[in-house]
């Protein structure tokens, strides 16, 4: 299955614009397409009996928006804030409708293009992620960068 | 934004059709009202013109011929009777059928109608009556043109209408002879020449439909008098049509047309008044409900802003500041009252589309039903009343189809063999309270218990009150019909209810008087967008309680405190309310308040306490929903933004009673042994 995701992938197209997010010690590759803006840590409204990985609301221009951990759902551990650490608010779909949310990131790197044509078949060992949540691997800078699906991560 | 043109014709089509729809239900009523012979056959009318001028010829034809039998009932010919009116309202059904989607519907569908429609508008006993109800044209068959009145409005000038060219266009139509009738004009000193004040008869030889002209005019016709009367071969009305000064203008054939019969005083076939503009007189705006919406959008984050600029105005020392920023308060608050005053909708627009739905249900189950509403003029917000529909077709169908016995049943009382059913609206506070009333058997307590109990919902024998019993009716798939008709008894239906009035934020109660009927109570907040909440503070944060649930609030003293260790009762002058310490509930973090207060709140007969470390005020609260990803917490109903631009929840009353109550009976037993 991988490996007609990966073909269909390098038909459609081989360059792909992405920002490059750090997150532990993983850096992702979240589609440019996806992300609103980036902005600055702002205070959080915690939800009680929310789930884990979505534990706030931040106010975004005037719209309550819920701020999604995604480290815990890979079970990064949890760090403190630091002068690197931004808020993606990223555009996605869930069940047909629009959804906006913002990710808690450790750091944000830059905008850039990454090929398909380097894609690394997504491991089925070796990994401690539900594969579900990883798009494809790629190469970026002699690093692996994970395509995270973020439909799946967030449902 | 360009509109499509079609759009607003099956727009201004399904309003016209509705308004037909009601008079049409009406007239069933009182036959003999002209105002609602005329006010459905304004309806037909327009639909019919402005169905031609978007290409809807097919509606065009269906309403034409819809129109002439109908005429006949507003002549006074005939009268309107249950027969012609389901059958109108079946032929109703059939113009939205051709507006929305033509490929749906069969020709021959609309001829059944039509003939079904002649058959009961036929005059048995009067044999001009097959003659007067063929000339489907318009056109009578001795018939040799047209006498046409055309009084425009003074200011028909300033709108860039030639009343010139509108005359050369009827002469398209065939010859015309046109007088000029100048007794309103002026003396040249005091003439606005800016103004329209003549007026013409015009004299057209044609066999043209009387559709040909009103199309002359069709673009002005709000904006003046006209007057079509067919002028007859025996003379009639041509010999008095023109005086013998009139200008002729139209070739010598005119006269021939018009031989010098003796004036028969034959009755007018066809006499059509365009008068529309006296009626309203308060003028209208139509406006998308997405750009109302928007503006509602608007306003919220403007009173959001407004908050932030008041808690930092409050917080400096500068005067002039801290007085513009009450003028914007006051603005602000104006402007949002205002906003919500234009999405306020009359009930009575809803109510309407029932009467129909009543007055089928109750020919389908052959039991007469009275339907009576209340409260029309009670405003609400209008995605309220849009997402009200279907809960009340529901409660509606349910009143008629278990409420109301059959009337054999209902022979056996001491009531009237017509039920009746009441729908009303009214004010309550800042609720507004929507009720469905019917005079039927009332619930029986026996059989829901005997349902429950067969269902497992409930133990057999278990001891309860019949109000609680009657809350299995709410429960899923809960059903005593006995046996399953269109329309109830496949136990969907009350549970729906009941969570869309709870989506909505109100409440449904049920009442009943065995023998005497049921009443469902629906309570419901004003709007959706913005309600005045209770800031307070948990640990710390913040949360918005809606002040309409809130009935008081109390102390915690140390006493209670220490008291309720063991039981979280509270004592309020007498009775024993539940309470809810929110720091439990929600893993506040850091120590309590040392005054912690309790925010009594009630949803319906039930109150719960809920403790809070500190009561900031009352909140302007604009309700943003919270996002899909958080579908699952149920504590909250929504959220909001503070002052100083940080998010705060709303609680979800209803949820945290239900809650509340589920640990109260957890702890009951545990305190009895």
């Amino acid at each position: 299955m991988d490996a007609i995701q990966t073909q269909a992938g390098a038909a459609v197209a081989d360059a792909m614009q992405v920002v490059m997010v750090g997150l532990g010690s993983e850096i992702f590759a979240l589609e440019a397409g996806l992300v609103r803006e980036i902005i600055d840590p702002v205070p959080t409204t915690k939800v009680a009996g929310a789930r884990a990985f979505l534990p706030s609301l931040i106010n975004v221009r005037g719209n309550v928006v819920p701020l999604a951990d995604i480290r815990v759902r890979f079970g990064m551990p949890h760090r403190p804030e630091t002068a690197d650490t931004r808020i993606v608010v990223i555009d996605i779909e869930i069940d047909g409708d629009p959804v906006t949310v913002g990710i808690i990131a450790d750091k944000v790197y830059e905008v850039t293009e990454i090929s398909r044509a380097q894609t690394q078949q997504t491991p089925r060992l070796g990994m401690h992620w539900k594969p579900e949540f990883v798009h494809f691997i790629t190469k970026w800078n002699d690093e692996f960068v994970i395509v995270p699906n973020m439909e799946q991560i967030l449902n | 934004m360009e509109l499509d043109p079609t759009e607003t014709f099956r727009q201004e089509a399904a309003e016209l059709l509705d308004s037909l729809e009601l008079a049409l239900l009406d007239l069933s009523q009182t036959p003999q009202d002209r105002e609602l012979i005329d006010t459905a056959f304004r309806a037909l009318h327009t639909i019919k013109g402005s169905g031609a001028m978007f290409g809807f010829e097919q509606v065009a034809a269906f309403t034409h011929d819809f129109e002439t039998a109908f005429d006949l009932i507003r002549k006074g010919e005939i009268e309107a009777n249950r027969d012609i009116v389901s059958v109108a309202l079946a032929a109703k059904d059939y113009i939205r059928a051709l507006i929305e989607d033509p490929s749906s519907t069969d020709a021959i569908i609309g001829e059944a109608i039509l003939d079904d429609l002649k058959r009961f508008v036929s005059v048995p006993d009067a044999p001009g009556a097959a003659s007067s109800a063929a000339p489907a044209a318009g056109v009578a068959t001795n018939q040799t043109g047209w006498r046409i009145g055309i009084a425009y409005e003074p200011d028909i000038l300033r709108n860039g209408t030639n009343p010139l060219a509108l005359l050369d266009d009827l002469r398209a139509l065939g010859p015309c002879a046109v007088l000029a009738n100048l007794d309103n004009v002026p003396e040249l000193d005091a003439l606005d020449p800016e103004t329209c004040l003549v007026t013409w008869d015009v004299l057209l030889t044609s066999d043209c439909g009387v559709d040909a002209i009103e199309d002359v005019f069709m673009f002005v016709r709000d904006e003046m008098k006209l007057t079509i009367e067919p002028v007859l071969a025996d003379g009639g009305l041509l010999e008095e049509a023109l005086p013998p000064e009139a200008i002729v203008m139209a070739p010598p054939a005119a006269a021939a047309v018009a031989p010098k019969a003796a004036p028969a005083p034959e009755p007018v076939t066809e006499k059509v008044e365009f008068n529309r503009r006296a009626e309203d007189k308060t003028s209208t705006v139509r406006v998308q409900a997405e750009r109302l919406d928007e503006l509602m959008d608007r306003v919220g984050e403007l009173v959001i802003a407004q908050a932030r600029l008041s808690q930092l105005a409050h917080s400096g020392s500068d005067i002039a500041i801290k007085a513009i920023a009450e003028e914007i308060e006051r603005l602000a608050s104006g402007l949002r009252d205002s906003t919500m005053g234009v999405r306020m909708v009359p009930m009575g627009s809803l109510f309407g589309r029932f009467r129909r739905l009543v007055h089928d249900l109750s020919r389908d189950l052959a039991k007469p039903v009275e339907f009576v509403t209340v409260g029309e003029d009670t405003e609400l917000d209008k995605t309220m009343i849009e997402r009200l529909a279907d809960p009340l077709v529901h409660l509606i169908r349910n009143a008629i189809d278990h409420g109301i016995e059959g009337p054999e049943q209902r022979a056996g009382t001491a009531k009237d063999a017509t039920g009746r059913i009441e729908l009303a609206a009214r004010y309550v506070g800042a609720q507004v309270l929507v009720t469905v009333t019917d005079d039927g058997a009332g619930l029986d307590a026996a059989r829901i218990r005997a349902k429950a109990e067969e269902q497992g919902l409930l133990a057999p024998g278990a001891a309860m009150s019949d109000q609680d019993i009657y809350q299995f009716l709410f429960h899923p798939g809960f059903s005593t019909a006995k046996t399953i008709s269109t329309l109830s008894g496949r136990g969907v239906g009350m549970d729906v209810v009941k969570r869309t009035i709870e989506s909505l934020r109100g409440s449904i109660e049920l009442s009943t008087r065995p023998g005497n009927g049921t009443t469902v109570t629906l309570r419901l907040p004003l709007t959706l967008a913005i309600i005045e909440g209770l800031l307070t503070r948990v640990g710390d944060g913040r949360y918005i309680i809606p002040l309409s649930a809130v009935e008081e609030c109390v102390e915690l003293t140390a006493a209670d405190d220490a008291r309720a260790r063991g039981r979280n009762f509270l004592n309020v002058r007498g009775d024993l309310v539940p309470f809810l310490r929110l720091r439990d509930l929600f893993d506040a973090e850091g120590e309590a308040d040392q005054h912690q207060k309790i925010i009594i709140t009630s949803k319906g007969d039930t109150r719960i306490g809920l403790v809070v470390d500190q009561i900031i005020g009352s909140h302007q609260t604009v309700i943003k929903s919270l996002s899909k990803l958080h579908a699952d917490v149920t504590m909250f109903s929504g959220a909001t933004i503070l002052g100083d631009g940080s998010a705060a929840l709303i609680l979800d009353v209803a949820q945290l009673v239900t809650l509340g109550q589920a640990k109260a009976e957890s702890e009951k037993p545990a305190e009895a042994a």
